[in-house]
């Protein structure tokens, strides 16, 4: 079974229709990375699974639960799912700890303290910034504080992480720690969808890679063949401006 | 490179002569600046002092405001009335705040349930910012005890401290709503995402953020509220205003009103100061927000 299963999703601000008739499905541990021109909905379809916006229509389904349902209480659901953003989002006001423990001690109260900062402190050393731990956000560099951001969304041990370009603010080198750790995600069995438009990551970690037009998957496969040999005319056009794939 | 290096390296840093030679100049320009400063304030003061000083009527206003044997035998009674400003002063300082800043949630709450709620915030800040704080002690103080409704207080200090509560809370609020709307809305979404519910990143994300940013203007209206303090004297309510102006009363000497004024200045200062100081440390931190 899917863990992950949209079906006939609509989407729209005002007359713009973002997302029309969209269906996709994650298998548990699949990485999906999405595609797709600037405005094409990859952000839209990530904050409407995280239920940051209300659809119009159409159903998402995680293990099996309808969570679009309105009885559904979208605090629960998020709980389940990380999400990191591009722009990190981190808290400014808190240390680097009190960013990654705030979710396990105000939402997952089954948590004392002691054992959260411990946790904590463990992601920490995960992404590499065991060191950090006391710091505010804006001390770090573009490339750590994402990995805090990652480390904020991993700490509740969500079954889904979705990942809206990460690494979209950051040079190549940054680019890499950032790749290095999805890597070691993917490896321990996450299951992640990912939006970007950095090549590298799709071939580097995608099982599938989805290409966004229209409010719909346009074309999708394997990152090898999709990449490489798209065979729709629009997916050409778009990934012929990557050069070097 | 190790941490090791990188601290070793930075203590075998000596200052070239160039960075020597522009501090040695950056300090010159500073007593320049010092030395012009000093200068043309005295003169000023010089300048303001005698044509002050040499006007026809400085003798009866040097009789009737600065007498300093005055002074001396009223200031006990002004300072002791001041205890009272300063006491008014901490108690609404603690109410303004709490109030003003459920007020201010209360206008940020969304959803259809909360509309009577939204609706009482909206109603609160246009009639109490919109009536003037004189009228507001006027009524409360003379207007509710006059009803003669029991169980309710009829000390006049506790009706001065109520109308200035609800006059400041209403500046207030709009203060921490200005706040809250200047966290970027990114913030609510990371902190939605994580599971926190809507009240919870209020209290853990928004506000603490909010408060941060409007502390130098809060603090502004703080400095204020000190001095409107003195206004509860409208009341008859003893406090350094009007114990000024028993002390007057007796000989039409004005010289107790400045003792007051003085040491209304000499409180605010250091509020003031702190305020500044307040300011300029957000000032360095504030670029690294979103
Ligand atoms: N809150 C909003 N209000 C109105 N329109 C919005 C809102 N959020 C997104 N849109 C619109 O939805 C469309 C899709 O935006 P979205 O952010 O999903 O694109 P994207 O694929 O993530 O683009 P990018 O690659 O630039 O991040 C855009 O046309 C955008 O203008
Ligand atoms: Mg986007």
């Amino acid at each position: 079974m899917s863990l992950l299963s949209i079906s006939g999703l609509r989407k729209s601000f005002g007359d713009n229709v973002v997302l029309d008739g969209f269906d996709m499905d994650v298998a548990p541990g699949e990485c999906v990375v999405l595609i797709g021109a600037s405005g094409s909905g990859k952000s839209t379809l990530l904050r409407c699974v995280n239920l940051l916006e209300t659809v119009d229509d159409g159903v998402i389904e995680l293990a099996g639960q309808d969570i679009t349902d309105p009885r559904v209480n979208p605090d629960q659901v998020r709980a389940r799912m990380g999400m990191v953003f591009q722009a990190y989002n981190l808290f400014p006001h808190l240390s680097v700890l009190d960013n990654i423990m705030l979710a396990p001690v105000r939402v997952h109260r089954r948590r004392a303290r002691a054992e959260a900062a411990t946790a904590a402190q463990e992601i920490l050393e995960r992404v590499g910034l065991a060191d950090k731990a006391r710091v505010r956000p804006d001390e770090l560099s573009g490339g750590q504080q994402q990995r805090v951001a990652i480390a904020r969304a991993l700490v509740n041990s969500p079954e889904l992480m979705l990942l809206d370009e990460v690494t979209s603010a950051l040079d190549p080198e940054l680019v890499g720690e950032v790749l290095d750790l999805l890597v070691s995600l993917k490896a321990d069995g996450m299951t992640m969808v990912l939006a970007t438009h950095e090549m590298a990551f799709a071939k580097e970690v995608a099982d599938r890679v989805c290409f966004l037009h229209g409010g719909q998957i346009h074309e999708e496969g394997p990152p090898a063949s999709l990449l490489t040999a798209p065979t729709r005319e629009r997916t050409r056009a778009f990934l012929a401006r990557f050069v070097g794939l | 490179m190790t941490a090791g290096e990188h601290t070793d390296a930075r203590r075998a840093w000596v200052p070239s002569a160039l960075e020597l030679e522009r501090r040695a100049y950056r300090r010159s320009r500073t007593v320049r600046s010092a030395a012009i400063a000093s200068i043309s304030t005295i003169i000023l003061v010089g300048v303001l002092g005698f044509v002050v000083t040499s006007s026809s009527g400085w003798p009866r206003v040097k009789e009737t405001f600065f007498d300093w044997d005055k002074a001396v035998a009223s200031f006990p009674a002004v300072l002791n009335g001041l205890w009272l400003n300063i006491r008014v002063l901490l108690v609404c300082s603690v109410l303004i705040t709490a109030l003003g800043l459920t007020i201010a949630v209360i206008r940020t709450l969304r959803g259809p349930v909360f509309f009577p709620l939204r609706l009482f915030g909206a109603a609160f800040t246009d009639l109490f910012r919109g009536l003037p704080l004189l009228l507001v002690l006027l009524l409360l103080g003379f207007g509710v005890p006059a009803l003669g409704l029991d169980g309710v207080p009829q000390e006049a200090v506790f009706w001065g401290c109520a109308a200035l509560v609800l006059s400041y809370s209403a500046y207030v609020a709009e203060v921490f709503r200005a706040g809250i709307e200047s966290v970027h809305p990114s913030q609510r979404a990371a902190a939605r995402s994580l599971g926190l519910t809507h009240t919870q990143s209020l209290r853990f994300v928004i506000v603490p953020q909010a408060i941060r940013r409007v502390l130098p203007p809060l603090l502004n209206d703080f400095v204020s509220l000190q001095k409107d303090s003195g206004l509860i004297a409208v009341l008859g309510v003893v406090d350094a205003i009007r114990a000024a102006q028993i002390e007057t009363a007796r000989d039409f000497n004005f010289t107790p009103y400045v003792v007051a004024g003085v040491l209304f200045v000499c409180l605010t200062i250091p509020m003031a100061r702190f305020t500044d100081w307040v300011a300029r440390k957000q000032g360095f931190q504030g670029g690294g927000l979103l």
